[in-house]
């Protein structure tokens, strides 16, 4: 579905990514983990068109996506959760969740997905008409989570949805992805908390400074002893 | 103190009602309409033009508006757009009066109709002047922006001073001495049906009325222009840019909507000021006027129509109107003409101050729109606290690990 090719992405003469290939099937749930600094977000930002690579293709359905301007990459069902939720803070969750579907035309298809969304986020629907800016993290969170759902997404890539979470919001969250998922949405995953992100995906990617150095299947990489020991701690 | 207290609030309710604002507004539109007339049936020429100044500032009001209230762009060179939609018209009107003579279609009497046929594409030269300079500062937020488009007022006011391409005349101003603003079609029937007695229908009050219909029109267009697709684009651009991008907001293309649209407003006052006063010349479009439009804007609320037309009238009538009060017997014993004149010569000062205390106190405006006045100013104490309080956290937690690549 999603293939990217050797891309190299610099922030002015810092060479951040050096050479990143991944690749993303229909109907999976794919992790980038690594540490702070490793190009992970970098890599989805890239694949959204917020930077645009130097070298390197990407490709999206036998499209070439890549060094296309975000809302392109938007209208083609690739859809970034960014990182730090970025929801609209004076606008309500329901206008937040009315900016999601901006580009779609069909209203019946919008409040279909609204309630779906609502059903998967019972708070939201709680707080309908709360502005954005007061909700909770977690809140803020499903709420950014759901104005990506909002766009049907083909592809749904999330930057850090567990950043800043409490213990409990973070499995709610992951348990969502989850969710998704069995409903059929294809996800790219970038997440710092490697061991809840491999629970999850079924193949995974570990980068470091700007590289791929290490591929495999979630539970594998979640054996691997590598792995083990620079990111989940164990000594 | 609550005996007064009581009474604002019933005034206030009063409003609030139905009928009660059908009553204003009948109340503001009979005031808009016939207070020129009452005032040319008195002899009071001077009055009829300030009304309709008053006009035109609110048209620039009502243009900057869409780009600072909705895009969230500060542009401190609007009045350019005014310059641009003057000079186009001028000169497009010498070019075409040229034309129909040579055709043959103006004959013994003329009569202009060059206002009339170009009003249609007035917006035109402002609007690509705005994309010209939105193009560039595309990139620029804040004071940046605010910065280049400063520089690109003065650059437009300098290059009409010094004659850029012939066709402006300089400092010494159009029409240059041969050229001619013939008066506009229908101005003299008005003139030769609707007086009776003393009572002249003017030029002025004719521009007026014209002024006072191009108002309406922006209003109608720009409530639509908030509530559509774009106004949403405007709103979540200006909220979070990365967001907007991400849900399909095409950031490039909304912003030159947002440059266009305002700067067509400005060129279609231009282009009226233009023929209604006959005479344009670099003095008009200096960078103290686009401050002015930017106060009116700020003083009245930012993103709000009725706040940016009340703020349009207050600075543009204000010294206007203190001066005639000052005139008038029934002030002079607490206001002289030297001091009323004073209020003019000082009315950046007041204007500044009033600036700096409105920030202080209403930074959302005197009639603010009710999401700008959110963006800016909580209403009420317990609920500020409440959101500084979750906004803290939430920026806090994601502050704890954010991760710069």
């Amino acid at each position: 579905m999603l293939k990217v090719n050797d891309i190299h992405t610099f922030y002015g003469k810092i060479e951040a990514l050096k050479g990143i290939s991944i690749e993303v099937q229909e109907g999976e749930i794919v992790t980038l983990i690594g540490a702070n600094g490793a190009g992970k977000s970098t890599t989805l930002k890239t694949i959204s068109g917020q930077l645009a690579p130097l070298h390197g293709s990407i490709e999206f359905l036998g499209e070439a996506i890549s060094g296309m301007p975000s809302h392109a990459v938007t209208a083609k069902h690739v859809i970034q959760v960014p990182e730090g939720r970025r929801i609209f803070p004076q606008m309500s969750v329901r206008e937040n969740l009315d900016m999601g579907a901006f580009l779609r035309n069909d209203k019946e298809g919008i409040a279909e997905d609204l309630e779906k969304v609502l059903d998967l986020f019972p708070r939201l629907r709680e707080r309908l008409a709360q502005k954005g800016g007061t909700l909770s993290g977690g809140e803020q969170q499903m709420l950014a989570i759901a104005r990506g759902m909002m766009a049907r997404p083909k592809l749904l890539m999330l930057d850090e949805p567990s950043m800043g979470l409490a213990p409990v919001i973070v499995d709610v969250i992951f348990e969502t992805i989850k969710r998704l998922n069995e409903a059929g949405t294809t996800i790219l995953l970038v997440e710092q908390n490697a061991a809840m992100a491999l629970q999850v995906a079924h193949r995974g990617y570990v980068l470091e400074t700007g590289s791929v150095v290490l591929q495999g299947g979630g539970t594998e990489l979640l054996r691997n002893e590598q792995v083990r020991k620079t990111y989940l701690g164990e000594v | 103190m609550t005996a007064i207290k009581n009474g604002i609030q019933s005034v206030t309710g009063f409003f609030s009602t139905r009928p009660g604002k059908i009553a204003f507004y009948v109340v503001l539109a009979l005031f808009t309409l016939l207070m020129p007339v009452y005032f040319q049936s008195v002899g009071n020429a001077f009055m009829v033009r300030i009304f309709a100044l008053v006009g035109i500032y609110v048209l620039l009001a009502l243009g900057l508006n869409i780009v600072v209230g909705y895009a969230g762009l500060l542009n401190l060179g609007y009045i350019a757009f005014y310059a641009v939609g003057a000079y186009a018209g001028m000169n497009l009107g010498f070019l075409m009066q040229e034309l129909l003579m040579g055709l043959g279609f103006l004959g013994e009497k003329p009569e202009n109709w060059s206002y009339w046929a170009l009003l249609p594409f007035a917006a035109v030269p402002g609007a690509v002047a705005g994309i010209m300079i939105g193009g560039p500062v595309l990139r620029l937020r804040g004071d940046y922006l605010a910065i280049v488009t400063l520089g690109f007022g003065e650059i437009v006011r300098i290059a009409i001073t010094n004659n850029i391409g012939g066709i402006t005349n300089g400092a010494s101003g159009l029409p240059a001495i041969g050229q001619r603003v013939a008066p506009v079609a229908g101005q003299e029937w008005a003139r030769l049906n609707l007086s009776s007695g003393n009572f002249i229908f003017s030029k002025d009050l004719y521009w007026y009325y014209i002024i006072v219909a191009l108002v309406l029109f922006a209003v109608l267009v720009i409530t639509r222009l908030d509530n559509s697709r774009l106004g949403r684009a405007w709103v979540a651009m200006r909220e979070d840019e990365v967001a907007a991008a991400s849900v399909g907001v095409n950031i490039l293309t909304t912003k030159l909507w947002a440059f266009a649209l305002g700067a067509a407003w400005g060129g279609i006052a231009g282009h009226t000021y233009a023929y209604w006063v006959g005479f344009i010349s670099p003095e008009s479009f200096n960078f103290m006027e686009s401050v002015l439009v930017v106060c009116m804007v700020v003083l009245g609320g930012m993103g709000s129509i009725p706040g940016t037309i009340l703020g349009a009238v207050i600075i543009t009538a204000a010294p206007e109107v203190i001066r005639a009060m000052a005139a008038s017997p029934a002030f002079s014993g607490i206001l002289t003409a030297e001091q009323a004149s004073l209020v003019g010569d000082y009315r950046f000062l007041i204007f500044g101050g009033l600036m700096v205390v409105m920030m202080a106190i209403r930074p959302q405006g005197i009639l603010p729109s009710k999401r700008r006045a959110r963006e800016l100013h909580p209403v009420d104490e317990k609920v500020l606290a409440q959101e500084n309080q979750q906004l803290w956290e939430a920026e806090h937690k994601h502050n704890t690990d954010s991760d710069i690549l």
